[in-house]
């Protein structure tokens, strides 16, 4: 016992440490969330809380409900796969709820310029005009209906 | 059938309340999505993109990004016949107001699209010292905002420089696949915009879903493989040159 | 793009880490030179470096307890950093950084120092005055056993803390480097030699600075320097040195000599932004010039004034050089581009929470944190408060 005695300050240091284990460990209980480790090392939880963002474009096939008609011609022509929000914009609110948001009609000679306007380096099958020649200055919709733009098949104004 | 009057008093309000949400065209979270029945990843194929920059904006509006950073941008290359480890590479403001015109030079000119790609085994989801960035049991790396501390450790961690820290809310951000959309069985914002079909979701646990053909009959590849990130984009016809 | 040349991802144009994350690999290795140097005669018997025994030891402590400022100056989230210890991410080198720290400073560094100043802690919880008495008090644990058997224990039980202390230095500066090292998506940072580079770098600059202190804090108590130790530590410090710059050369020698996909791009960013930093204050004026004038007085007979003047410009010069190859890893690693295409530039900010004054204030803050430990608890015997009235 007299090793004890004269080690007796090593314990109390070594006290110290089981001491400041203990309470980490209660604190631990109260502080790590709930749904941490439900999948893996993270919180559970955050999964439904990212998918719970609102959601801004409405998607293509919200549209089709009350504006069928358009989608029709759409269909037919050469826009057919490109989605209705690509041109008009995030439209979920109009969705949700039409007469609260009236979407604004996209001004043709900013919207229609950053997919045609002639490239070198767009894809070489893709339709591109040069826009001060090919339409002196008119815009687009002059002749072309942005839904079914093509010129053969009917689109021509 | 007979249906009790009881059933009826209790089934009417339920339609009344369903068909509200069918009229509002915003699908209410889909409540059989099960994360273990997908892997989500995506396609993108280069031949189809044309510099638009619809991409880049959408996601943007879908997902306030910050102006300044990006969670998802386009590349233009420009490489000649003889340097092809030596491209001139170009991305104004991301390109999200697409690209200044190119003139003919008889080069090789072509779009790059890039996002997180999602890697299976992510090195920066290995280096997070918390937990705060993960990848889901669906396949989507995803970022705690509420766990990160902002160490930056994960930004540095990314081969493909598509993580950046917030300057708000000082946390890690990223592309998250929109995975509040693909939960509820829409499309990522920049799939919906694309007008060419050169970025498209898949699934590569759905039997159905046409990448499987696909990544059968054609030449994909996906960036830096030499990583062996296990990354999840693939790119249809992607050049020697890309970096 | 302000300061961009070529192209970079768009997010990769501002840097992440700042001067903050350049001090904290900068403090550590001071923390485990200073630690090394200490061992060196309490482990390894050598007798002549026993005067900066204690210095070394209250050093690394004031060094250690200014280690963490930085990286909670530069988190999003300060406030949030107790998830390291609550859910440590066992896959991350960085998550090491709470366990390791909280193991070096309680059961090495402070455990080490208590157990060597527990006598001088007990009589001077008897006999200082009022306004320090109840600091020794708190120290002494309740225990005012100083029996020639429990300070025997203290003694034998010091001895094998060292010992552990000795690989705990290794782990808390050679996990810093492991954290640069192992980020595959960083060619500058991505070595296994990076950790080994940190350790001897470190030791470097630990010994340097205890050197420097020493020589320093002597004169200021008008004492003689000994010239023994001083030398004996000069002599360590050149071999150390040989071996760091050795590592560092094969680090370069091989980087050249492969020349990989990001070589082109690295040698660009050295012959240009990093050249001042990396060439002329790492290479020339901070490794080759303290390892020549160091050769040189270990080759030559020199009088001891001469000495001492090299002694203390090696010194400085050390320093300066480690800081500079803590800055060429940190910041230099972040200035290309992933794509090898471009280049980004840092600029220090003046009174922001990561800028140039800040910085400042965490090198002076150690110093203040070891004037104080030096009053508490003072290294050297004459100026031992339970001697009473000192004869000088």
């Amino acid at each position: 016992m007299s090793v004890f005695k004269d080690a007796g300050h090593l314990f109390r240091f070594a006290g110290l440490f089981v001491l400041a284990f203990l309470v980490f460990l209660v604190v631990r209980q109260y502080i790590v969330p709930k749904s941490f480790g439900q999948y893996g090392h993270y919180r559970g939880a955050a999964i439904d809380e990212i998918a719970a963002h609102p959601v801004k474009y409405a998607g293509h096939d919200s549209c089709e409900t009350c504006h069928a008609d358009v989608l029709d011609v759409k269909k037919a022509g050469k826009h057919a796969h490109v989605n209705c929000e690509a041109c008009h914009g995030p439209l979920a609110k109009h969705a949700d709820d039409p007469a609260s948001v009236t979407p604004v009609l996209p001004d043709t000679a900013v919207l229609c310029a950053r997919c045609h306007t002639a490239s070198a380096a767009k894809p070489k099958g893709f339709p591109q005009v040069v826009p001060e020649d090919h339409s002196t200055g008119l815009p687009c919709q002059t002749c072309h209906k942005p839904h079914s733009p093509g010129m053969e098949a009917g689109g021509a104004k | 059938m007979n249906v009790t009057r009881r059933q009826m008093l209790i089934l009417l309000p339920a339609a009344a309340v369903a068909w509200e949400s069918v009229l509002a065209g915003t699908p209410e979270e889909a409540p059989n999505y099960k994360l273990t029945e997908h892997w989500w990843s995506m396609l993108i194929d280069i031949p189809k993109c044309i510099g638009c920059g619809n991409c880049v904006r959408a996601c943007q509006a879908e997902n306030d990004v910050p102006v300044g950073f990006f969670r998802t941008w386009v590349e233009r290359y420009h490489v000649s016949d003889e340097e092809m480890t030596n491209p001139q590479v170009i991305s104004p403001d991301g390109g999200k107001e697409g690209f200044p015109v190119a003139q003919e030079d008889g080069e090789k000119y072509f779009f790059v699209p890039k996002l997180c790609n999602h890697c299976a085994d992510s090195p920066c989801t290995q280096v997070c010292p918390v937990g705060a960035t993960f990848i889901s049991p669906d396949g989507v790396v995803l970022i705690d905002p509420k766990y990160c501390l902002g160490c930056a450790y994960c930004v540095q961690a990314c081969p493909y420089g598509c993580r950046y820290i917030h300057p708000e809310k000082k946390v890690a951000d990223k592309c998250t696949l929109c995975y509040h959309r693909i939960t509820k069985g829409l499309t990522t914002a920049c799939c919906e915009a694309c007008p060419t079909g050169a970025r498209q979701l898949a699934d590569l646990k759905n039997p159905k879903d046409p990448i499987h053909e696909f990544l059968k009959t054609h030449s994909v590849q996906v960036l830096k493989p030499q990583m062996a990130t296990g990354a999840k984009v693939f790119y249809n016809e992607l050049d020697g040159s890309v970096r | 793009m302000n300061g961009v040349e070529g192209f970079m991802y768009p997010n990769e144009i501002g840097l992440q880490w700042s001067v903050l994350i350049v001090l904290y690999p900068f403090i550590t290795g001071l923390v485990a030179g200073a630690f090394i140097l200490a061992s060196l005669e309490r482990v390894f018997r050598v007798e002549a470096v026993k005067p900066t025994y204690r210095l070394a030891l209250l050093t690394a402590l004031a060094f250690l307890l200014v280690a963490p400022l930085p990286l909670v100056l530069h988190l999003g989230h300060p406030f949030r950093s107790p998830e390291m210890y609550f859910t440590p991410h066992s896959t991350s080198a960085m998550a090491m950084f709470g366990y390791v720290y909280m193991w070096y400073l309680m059961a090495v560094l402070v455990f080490e120092i208590w157990l060597d100043y527990r006598r001088e802690i007990v009589l001077c919880s008897q006999s200082a005055g009022k306004g320090t008495r109840w600091i020794y008090r708190l120290m002494t644990l309740g225990s005012s056993n100083i029996s020639p058997r429990s300070l025997a224990i203290d003694e034998r039980v010091g001895w094998i803390v060292t010992l552990i202390g000795i690989p705990s230095a290794f782990l808390l500066h050679g996990y810093v480097g492991f954290i640069f090292g192992s980020i595959k998506a960083n060619p500058w940072w991505s070595s296994p030699l990076m950790p080994v580079v940190f350790i001897f770098s470190a030791m470097v600059s630990g010994i340097a600075g205890v050197m420097l202190l020493y020589m320093a804090l002597t004169r200021l108590r008008r004492q003689k320097i000994d010239m023994r130790c001083v030398d004996t530590i000069a002599m360590y410090l050149f071999y150390i040195f040989i071996i760091d710059f050795s590592l560092e050369m094969l680090d370069l020698i091989h980087r050249i000599y492969e020349a990989d996909e990001s070589f082109r791009s690295l040698n660009f960013l050295v012959h240009t932004q990093l050249y001042i930093p990396h060439i002329v204050i790492q290479i020339c004026l901070g490794t080759i010039t303290p390892i020549l004038l160091l050769c040189v007085t270990q080759v030559v007979k020199l009088k001891e004034i001469v000495r001492k003047r090299i002694y203390a410009v090696a010194g400085c010069l050390t320093l300066v050089g480690i800081f500079a190859m803590r800055w060429n890893v940190v910041i230099g690693g972040q200035l290309f581009s992933k794509s090898f295409l471009g280049y980004t530039t840092y600029k220090v900010g003046l009174v922001s929470r990561e800028g140039l004054l800040v910085a400042i204030a965490l090198i002076i803050l150690p110093l203040i944190f070891l004037w104080a430990l030096v009053k508490l608890l003072p290294p050297w015997p004459e100026k031992s408060a339970h001697e009473g009235a000192a004869a000088d």
